[in-house]
């Protein structure tokens, strides 16, 4: 379909914008000591900090990504809801307090707390850098390719404009503009998606039985270039036309046509007895002409309200072993990454004590939660709102609050956006605490004052934001959920074997974390690269000569990654554990 | 809101190891509870699809389940603020 953004939207978000600019202004003049900057020197109040945690957390792939597959899909998509909030418990019950009394910038100084080792602090901060800019890649991708439909501005534009934003929030007050950047955004995504969700429930479900509601579309490029919609040339003029909005209900139970006002449950047991039109893809080239044919296919409920319809998920109905592996390994990281996120741990830094830490985690637990369960909500409303866009799935939550009205469409958009600000600062901070506290002044031994430190801090801070532009612009091509995935995998393989086992195993050494470390951390990153998703989506292959060339038995990694990073740490700590005593507190 | 930028943040917990080793217990217990339902909806998933389609109420086991284990992570982590309060002096 072709975009038609809202001048509206554009306004919102520069509202916005200014609001929170001029809030890190504010604080900017406050925020002077390295605590300040890169902790928000421990004084955020565990409530604010809690609703911070689910602004930095909930990304444009869980807003946009998710409501996008379950608008196409069905429940599928839900299975990343669940798995993305299923990870904080891990942060809470095993990570969260201890992380808080062992450190106080970044995680390598609760690795380190009891060992000093050099080499754990280059371990962790490498760590922390690689997967800070891998889940940059997909935030800044993602800015790029919604501002178009979202604001009407070209995609390069949407990534300068958040990497200038966002290194200004940063580099003027850190941690405590990022906080409130965070805390403005994660409170309006759940009370705007509270609202969208009450005008769904409150609008209930109406059968469509205009015929073009289930009439096959086709786009068809010439060799030309030219683009033919349905048979006509593409545009919105007079004799051109434009792919229609779908997305519909062809049968209710009880055979009523509308039903009225619903309550939630009551709207997810009748949405399971109706009848939905779901919509197929069909590509194919004949003499440089490529035809894609959109075909109707009325699907029951029943169908759609359990997981499998989705590519990523099909292997869930069938027989294949790894499939399911790979399905396993999936949910395996999702539960096990959030715990490993450099940007989500170094927010328990700006909490005053484990009492609050613990708090702050409940609240972003309770705000993440609830999010996630409206998701479905916003995902069933759009499939069945007459308003999908067959082209481009991201746009299934806006083009939903479209049908309200144009200033939710405004807002839902400018929301949308911003959702990319708060998730980006978040991440330079982390990136910037690691290359000044564990490779500078770690690592490096480079003796900082204060001030100095704040001053490195900015410095890194404008050359992540300047990379994250340069490496938005050169991926821009690649799907952002795809790389979302990359990061969890990442993460949790390098991040949680070391983090786990300096709490719970009195015999892990400093030659152990480290080597879990970069085993981990290697061993995912390779394993991706060889993978036959990466082959299919990265390289180009064709499906067939993907499954032919993949090195590896199924494309997510976390399976067998993560226990290699907990055996390499087990193994070498038992090698090298006749060298020192290695629960001895020093310094 | 004021207050920022003064130095680094001073615990008011006090450093008590047996409150702390306290509060891992609980964390460990709470979280094996939790990683058994979602090893168990993980595997139905996997290994016994069809459990998915199961009507209760009019609704999937799929959606139940799901639904059920973001609000057993909301329910078990107020459990363990609760749990982890100080003693009472």
């Amino acid at each position: 379909m072709i975009p038609q953004p809202s001048s509206l939207a554009v306004v919102v978000f520069l509202i916005f914008v200014a609001i929170t600019l001029g809030l890190s202004f504010y604080f900017g003049a406050k925020a002077k000591s390295a605590s300040a900057y890169f902790a928000a020197g421990g004084q955020i109040h565990w409530f604010v900090n809690g609703v911070a945690f689910a602004g930095d957390y909930l990304s444009a792939a869980s807003f946009l990504g998710i409501c996008g597959m379950l608008s196409r899909s069905g429940y599928d998509g839900f299975l990343y809801s669940i798995g993305f909030l299923a990870g904080w418990v891990v942060a809470l019950f095993v990570i969260a307090e201890p992380l808080k009394r062992l450190g106080k910038f970044t995680f390598a100084d609760a690795l380190n707390s009891q060992f000093q080792s050099r080499g754990i602090t280059f371990a962790a901060g490498v760590s922390a850098l690689v997967v800070s800019i891998f889940y940059l890649i997909p935030q800044m991708v993602g800015a790029g390719s919604l501002i178009y439909p979202l604001l009407g501005f070209p995609q390069w534009m949407g990534v300068i404009i958040v990497g200038v934003v966002v290194t200004l929030i940063v580099t003027t007050a850190g941690m405590v503009s990022t906080t409130y950047v965070q805390f403005i955004k994660g409170s309006l995504l759940v009370f705007f998606s509270g609202l969208l969700t009450v005008l769904i429930l409150m609008r209930g479900f109406t059968i469509d039985d205009r015929p073009e509601a289930t009439e096959p579309q086709t786009i068809v490029t010439l060799p030309d270039g030219k683009v033919l919609i349905n048979g006509w040339p593409k545009g919105l003029g007079a004799g051109e036309a434009d792919l229609r909005p779908v997305g519909s209900i062809s049968k209710l139970p009880g055979d009523v046509k509308s039903t009225g006002p619903l309550g939630p449950l009551a709207y997810l047991s009748t949405l399971q007895n109706s009848e939905i039109v779901l919509w197929t893809e069909k590509t194919e080239t004949v003499d440089g002409v490529k035809t894609t044919t959109y075909s109707p296919k009325p699907t029951m409920g029943a169908e759609v309200m359990v997981p499998g319809v989705h590519p990523i998920f099909k292997g869930l109905r069938g027989d294949s072993l790894t499939a399911k592996l790979d399905f396993i390994s999936l949910m395996l990281a999702l539960f096990a990454g959030t715990a490993s996120l450099p940007h989500i741990l170094i927010r328990y830094y700006t909490v005053k004590d484990q009492a609050a830490a613990r708090q702050s985690t409940v609240v972003g637990i309770g705000t993440i939660g609830t999010f996630y369960v409206l998701t479905l909500f916003l995902g069933f409303g759009a499939m069945t709102s007459g308003t999908m866009d067959l082209t481009d799935s991201n746009m299934a939550a806006p083009l939903l609050a479209k049908s309200f009205g144009d200033l939710l469409f405004a807002i839902i958009s400018a929301i949308a956006f911003t959702t990319v600000l708060g998730t980006v600062s978040g991440l330079i901070v982390a990136a910037s605490g690691a290359i000044v506290h564990d490779l500078i002044t770690g690592c490096m031994n480079v003796s900082l004052s204060d001030h100095q430190k704040v001053r490195v801090g900015k410095l890194s801070a404008l050359i992540v934001g300047a990379l994250s532009i340069v490496l938005g612009i050169l991926f821009q091509n690649m799907n952002a959920g795809f790389l979302v995935g990359w990061a969890f995998n990442v993460a949790a393989s390098a991040n949680l074997p070391a983090l786990i086992m300096i709490l719970f195993w009195k015999g892990t050494t400093k030659q152990g974390v480290t080597a879990a470390i970069f085993v981990g951390l290697f061993s995912s990153l390779g394993w991706i690269l060889l993978s036959q998703e990466t082959m299919q989506k990265v390289y180009g292959f064709s499906a067939a000569a993907a499954a032919e060339s993949a090195m590896v038995p199924f494309s997510q990694p976390g399976l067998v990654t993560i226990p290699l990073g907990f055996l390499t740490l087990i193994v070498v700590s038992l090698l090298t554990t006749r060298h020192e005593s290695p629960v001895k507190t020093q310094g | 809101m004021g207050g920022f930028g003064h130095g680094p943040a001073v615990p008011a917990e006090a450093e008590d190891m047996v409150l702390a080793a306290r509060n891992a217990r609980y964390g460990r217990w709470l979280f094996l509870l939790y990683f058994v339902i979602y090893a168990g909806f993980v595997g139905l998933n996997a290994f016994a699809p069809q459990t998915m389609a199961i009507n209760i109420a009019g609704i999937h086991l799929a959606v139940w389940y799901g639904l059920a284990l973001i609000v057993t992570a909301m329910v078990l982590a107020m459990i363990y603020v609760w749990l982890c309060r100080r003693p009472s002096a």
